[in-house]
């Protein structure tokens, strides 16, 4: 009796142990929940789900604070993509943050444009490009749209323009 | 006549179509004279559009560079008749995803055909060296001319250094009611012959095969007469008449039994493919120095009144083929470039032919498109049975609405060669090749969306280091100055400066 209880007990302790080292000690191969919520997350890192960018958000999302709702650029595809990995119900977008925006992309209009450089740093993804009383642009294919720009500008002189066909999608 | 079809592999599914060729192989390859003017597109791609060279008001000879192509996108474009540069804009052009607004040259002909003094026939030691002649082929700005117009030169210099066994001569043209490379072989096959010696010297291996589908009697023996006394290691060789046997991949499984791999090119398994239009193209090039500026257009169809093959001018304006080839009958309701399988539906004719258009088709209906009504499917699986890269088009279409990437992933929809095999067959007349064709664009489109968002990503995490070192920096400056001075130092600096500017901050203002 004792015999078959340690027989069976024995190498199952054995075993749990080295399994609670193994998941301690070696890498998973899963991406970290926050890489994956990222990958999903359209990195527009225009702020209006209310984070610094669509990593903050990630990992806001993943550590239970935010919804999964709060991203306009994404919209639907990108809640129901969130909501099959979180093994969640798909809600609706929350109106407060607002509306899926069609694609679009700054765009400065050169006569209007002083050089005063307060759009640069407010750009999350470094697409423009200018100095202080130097003209400035934007980088077209790097530009997510985000209208963090459109704020700082002190004379209006950014437009948000539609997105034109991709150079070469092939 | 012994044809050596013993020997080949086996293609999978393909279908045995009713040809129609006969319509269009009656007569020799007609001329058609220089249109009033000429159409020459720069280049369907943005970004990758050749140079114009000229502008508006110049005059230009016939064979005259206008344009510089763009590395290996585009090719150099030349003036298919000497006359004026009228204006250089955007004008609707035929390509494989349908029609699109193109940047073209427009040349107003002035009737004379002058030719332009540097098209001189190449000299020996530019025939004789390969990578003269590579050069040559590149200026020239040739085209493939079997209907996907890739560009020759770059084409080639991919087989070089590859370890290539041997080059193929594509004359199968496997797809129903296009015959201008039949008529080419059958009057040309000299030059044919000639183009594909060239061709050898440029790649520096002495092997060619020479495919012609046995649906082509003529072309056979005309090729066989004109291989003679071939002292290379130019084979001739049959193919049974199945389509899609003419599809480059289809086409080296047939003759090596060697399969090109999914995303790869013939040069991975050895060999490089031409058409035997091109190897004419090189030919005419090295015995006259034309580049090229005309190709051999197949008219055919109900709907034209004298169908046959013509030779005619890149640039010319469909209209104009058509008029010369007897003008429309009173049967003309589509116009399709390019045969009935394969080939892209075009609204009117006022269009310019391309190196891509091998075959103008003027019927009744479109042949591809049934006008029976969409069923659902009932799996018979035949589709599958024909599918020549035996893909399973009805699993795949249940993909494709809608589109389930990692499934059509999976499935092998980027192996698709859209060859129409499966609509053909499908009881319940779905049109299936035209959902992949979709559904490819779709994928095309989320790949780069994805891309996109991958960069911003990277763009982003950058940035946000810059920042944080750029605080961790000044950090570390004041901590420096914290322990060399310590912190009333600080104190008394930070006080110093309030002081110094007292309009600025919250304790200025009480004062």
């Amino acid at each position: 009796m004792l015999a078959a209880v340690l027989t069976l007990a024995v190498p199952a302790f054995a075993a749990g142990l080295g399994l609670a080292w193994a998941a301690r000690r070696l890498p998973s191969d899963e991406q970290p929940l926050v890489e994956r919520i990222d990958a999903i997350l359209p990195q527009t890192q225009c702020a209006q789900c209310g984070y610094p960018g669509c990593r903050p958000y990630a990992r806001a999302i993943a550590d239970g604070e935010a919804d999964i709702n709060q991203c306009p650029p994404g919209g639907e595809q990108t809640i129901r993509e969130l909501a099959v990995l979180l093994g969640r119900d798909p809600v609706r977008l929350d109106p407060a943050r607002g509306s899926e925006p069609e694609p679009r992309v700054a765009f400065i209009r050169e006569d209007d444009c002083i050089g005063c450089a307060r759009c640069l740093p407010a750009c999350p993804v470094d697409a423009i490009v200018g100095a202080p009383r130097y003209l400035h642009t934007v980088i077209e294919h790097e530009c997510t749209g985000c209208e963090l720009c459109l704020e700082p500008c002190p004379v209006d002189c950014i437009d948000l323009l539609p997105v034109r066909a991709p150079r070469d999608v092939r | 006549m012994t044809a050596p079809t013993e020997g080949l592999s086996r293609l999978h599914g393909g279908l045995r179509l009713p040809s129609h060729k006969a319509r269009s192989t009656a007569n020799p390859i007609r001329e058609v004279a220089v249109p009033p003017r000429l159409i020459m597109p720069l280049g369907r791609r943005p970004g990758a559009a050749a140079r114009p060279l000229v502008a508006p008001g110049d005059r230009v000879a016939r064979g005259q560079r206008i344009a510089a192509g763009h590395a290996s996108v585009s090719a150099n474009v030349h003036a298919g008749s000497s006359g004026v540069v009228t204006a250089i804009r955007a004008h609707p052009v035929p390509g494989r995803g349908g029609a699109a607004e193109v940047p073209c040259i427009l040349v107003d002909t002035d009737g004379e055909d002058r030719p332009h003094p540097g098209c001189r026939p190449l000299p020996r030691a530019v025939t004789d060296d390969p990578a003269a002649l590579a050069g040559a082929v590149e200026a020239a700005g040739i085209l493939g001319l079997g209907g996907a117009a890739y560009p020759t030169a770059p084409k080639l210099a991919e087989g070089l250094g590859r370890g290539l066994q041997g080059l193929i001569l594509n004359g199968a043209e496997c797809e129903p009611c296009i015959s201008c490379d039949d008529r080419l072989m059958r009057e040309r096959a000299a030059d044919i012959v000639a183009g594909a010696r060239l061709m050898l010297t440029i790649l520096g291996i002495r092997e060619c095969l020479v495919a012609v589908e046995s649906d082509k009697p003529e072309a056979w023996q005309a090729m066989k007469a004109a291989l003679a006394d071939a002292a290379e290691d130019i084979r001739l060789i049959q193919l049974p008449t199945v389509y899609p046997s003419g599809g480059e991949d289809q086409l080296v499984k047939l003759l090596t039994g060697r399969e090109v791999p999914s995303g790869g090119l013939p040069t991975d398994v050895g060999y490089l493919v031409h058409n035997v239009g091109t190897a004419e193209a090189v030919a005419r090039l090295a015995a006259t120095g034309e580049p090229l500026i005309s190709r051999v257009v197949t008219m055919t169809g109900e709907g034209i009144a004298a169908p046959g093959n013509y030779r005619v001018r890149l640039g010319t304006p469909m209209a104009a083929v058509a008029r010369a080839a007897g003008g429309y009958t009173e049967e003309a309701a589509c116009l399709i470039m390019g045969g009935p399988m394969t080939g892209v539906s075009l609204p009117h004719d006022d269009f310019p032919v391309v190196g891509s258009t091998n075959c103008l088709l003027f019927t009744r209906e479109r042949p591809a498109e049934s006008p029976e009504p969409e069923r659902p499917c009932i799996r018979c699986g035949e589709c599958a049975r024909v599918c020549p890269v035996r893909l399973q088009p009805q699993q795949l279409f249940r993909h494709t609405r809608p589109a389930d990437e990692e499934a059509l992933a999976l499935l092998g929809l980027d192996d698709c060669i859209e060859c129409g095999c499966c609509d053909l067959v499908c009881p319940s007349h779905i049109p299936l090749t035209r959902s992949f064709r979709g559904a490819k664009a779709t994928l095309q489109l989320k790949a780069h969306e994805r891309r996109k968002a991958e960069r911003a990503r990277q763009r982003f995490e950058a940035r946000e280091r810059r920042l944080r070192e750029r605080r961790d920096a000044a950090r570390e400056r004041q901590d420096d100055v914290r322990r060399q001075a310590g912190a009333d130092a600080i104190r008394e600096i930070l006080a110093r400066r309030h002081a110094g500017r007292p309009d600025e901050g919250s304790d200025g203002d009480g004062d």
